[in-house]
């Protein structure tokens, strides 16, 4: 509905543009009548036609095309001021002047619809060629592990017998790690498709930040065995109304990602404070941080860093994302010129200062 | 005390199995239903000393089945669901779960779980001192001790605490500690909650960013637990 709007708003946009150019030509013509024969003045008024059909629809262009032989006949044919025209010779003249101006505008007319064309079959292409990119890395994802856990299990069930207690174990451990990372991208699946789904209906309450770093990142213990964290909290912090369950999203795919990426033992930093009225919680790391021209894309739905070896569906970034927009707040990413990457989330919420609340 | 004997009502066959080895592995005596029909009339039957409820039954919802069961039956209900929204735990809990997993769930959380509720169900409710690892909670002289050194409460962190204590082991919702601690008219004061969970901690915890009693249930409640 909105679009047709718009385009209708636009083609009247097109005739009073394609009017006023004419008049503006033909008056400009008019007052230098003196120096300047009617035969140029039909060329000057072509050239004008001819660039209106550079850029606007067919109708808008036919009516410039009409309205310029109009004015052409009248003001400048001898006889001026009427419609008559004195001779055999102007009368095909003026003929000739409207096909060519006609002509003129439907040929570019037809030239931009072909241009057109190309661009949405080009467009679909991409779509098509994201889509597949999407499919492969989901399928991939999916897979590997269902792979894993049924290749393991034959092995287990097959001949128990010839396997050493060592191999089990170890067949054994691939299945528990392969299960968690299915289960890791089921979630986010069902995430995305929460944000895709466009009904994310936020629960806010207060929400205790320092509660909610801390509850995030003991979830994390087994990931950041080999990354410390460490947790900075502005002191007297405010309590802010938020959806707890989406945060706990947010700080957890931002964590989790900083672990896969980052070398052992890099640190990862969270820090919390409250700036204008806004939540800001930063996730710093020491790691390599992010090639510069890929910041802005890491968001973008599948979206995977090009040299990426690990494994990932590229959705953690971007159910960050989403989540934090659902807040009405911002994510974004830069690198910290010491090394490492920074992620900053700012958040505007609703905000309940701890002292007022300890008198009983 | 691990004879006891514990009612599956779950529909999916995989799960059962599963819970079946591990509760009868772990010394449990094990009976199952797929059905709410057939839930509800086993555990009439034959009542279990413990119940582990699906949520997403075919022929009526989990919801209403524990509704029906806590007409006449009080010992612990476990739900085990994969609906992982705040909005169906807090309710299953108003009804009177006395916990939740969600799957896929560690069938150690599971088994602590159980033997929490358990143990919790068995205990004599006359005693009036909770003895929790270096923390005592004497419920008459309404004192808190921490390594035997006395701890200071206010009269709201005193209730905060016994409430929690008295429950422990179980999931208490945000809107039911307003209620009980403040009144009817705060449920919806959860800033009131944060502000003293966190000057509990304080006093209480012997790290209050990394709580060992008053543990943080994302978005539904807060849970005492006691190392076992």
């Amino acid at each position: 509905m909105a679009t047709w709007i718009s385009y209708k708003a636009n083609k009247t946009q097109q005739y009073l543009i394609s009017i006023l150019l004419i008049a503006v030509v033909a008056a400009i013509c008019f007052s230098l009548s003196q120096y300047i024969g009617y035969h140029v003045v039909a060329l000057l008024l072509l050239v004008t036609v001819s660039f209106i059909a550079m850029f606007f629809d067919i109708l808008p262009v036919l009516l410039a095309a009409f309205l310029s032989a109009l004015i052409w006949n009248v003001f400048f044919i001898p006889p001026r001021f009427s419609l008559s025209v004195g001779t055999t010779e102007d009368a095909l003249f003026l003929a000739m002047y409207f096909v060519i101006a006609s002509v003129n505008a439907a040929l570019t007319f037809k030239i931009r619809q072909i241009e057109k064309k190309e661009v949405k079959k080009e467009q679909k292409e991409n779509t098509l060629k994201l889509y597949n990119t999407l499919l492969n890395s989901l399928s991939h994802e999916l897979r590997t592990p269902i792979s894993t856990i049924i290749g393991a299990t034959d092995n287990l069930i097959a001949d128990a017998t010839k396997l050493s207690d060592e191999n089990k174990e170890e067949l054994l451990t691939e299945i528990s790690k392969a299960s968690f990372r299915l289960n890791r991208q089921v979630e986010n699946l069902l995430n995305m498709s929460r944000i895709e789904s466009g009904f994310l209906q936020l629960k806010k309450d207060w929400v205790d930040v320092n509660e909610l770093l801390y509850d995030v990142v003991k979830r994390l213990k087994e990931q950041t065995q080999h990354h410390p964290v460490s947790i900075l909290v502005k002191e007297n912090l405010p309590l802010f109304k938020l959806d707890f369950g989406l945060m706990e999203h947010v700080l957890y795919n931002l964590i989790y990602n900083a672990t896969i990426y980052i070398p052992k033992y890099s640190v990862i930093t969270v820090k919390a404070s409250c700036i204008n009225e806004k939540l800001v919680i930063n996730v710093e790391d020491t790691g390599n941080g992010f090639p510069e021209d890929e910041t802005e894309k890491v968001f973008d739905k599948f979206y995977r860093l090009k040299n990426s070896k690990t494994g990932g569906t590229g959705l953690g970034l971007s159910i960050v994302k989403g989540f934090v927009e659902a807040h009405d707040g911002t994510v974004r990413l830069e690198n910290i010129p010491e090394g490492g990457a920074k992620f900053t989330i700012e958040i505007p919420a609703e905000i309940s200062c701890l002292s007022s609340l300890k008198n009983e | 005390m691990n004879s006891a004997e514990i009612l599956i009502i779950d529909d999916e066959v995989q799960i059962r199995k599963l819970l079946e080895i591990t509760l009868q592995s772990n010394g449990y005596k094990v009976n199952e239903a797929g059905t709410a029909k057939d839930g509800l009339i086993t555990s009439a039957n034959h009542p279990p000393d413990l119940i582990i409820l699906d949520l997403g039954l075919p022929d009526e919802s989990g919801h209403e089945v524990l509704r029906k069961l806590r007409e006449w039956y009080s010992k612990p209900v476990i739900i085990l669901s994969v609906q992982s929204n705040e909005e169906d735990i807090v309710k299953a809990l108003d009804n009177g779960a006395n916990d939740y997993l969600v799957k896929p769930f560690r069938t150690g959380e599971l088994l602590a779980r159980i033997r929490s509720a358990l143990r919790e169900a068995a205990k004599e409710e006359n005693d009036p001192v909770i003895n929790c690892n270096d923390l005592q909670i004497d419920l008459s002289l309404r004192t808190v001790k921490k390594n035997n050194d006395l701890i200071k409460l206010t009269a709201t962190e005193y209730s905060l605490l016994a409430l929690l204590a008295k429950n422990k082991g179980k999931v208490l919702t945000h809107q039911y500690l307003l209620r009980e601690v403040w009144g009817p008219g705060y449920v919806s004061q959860s800033q009131y909650l944060r502000v003293f969970i966190a000057q509990l901690r304080k006093k209480i915890e012997t790290d209050p960013n990394t709580p060992e009693f008053i543990l943080t249930e994302s978005g539904v409640g807060y849970r005492f637990v006691a190392r076992e």
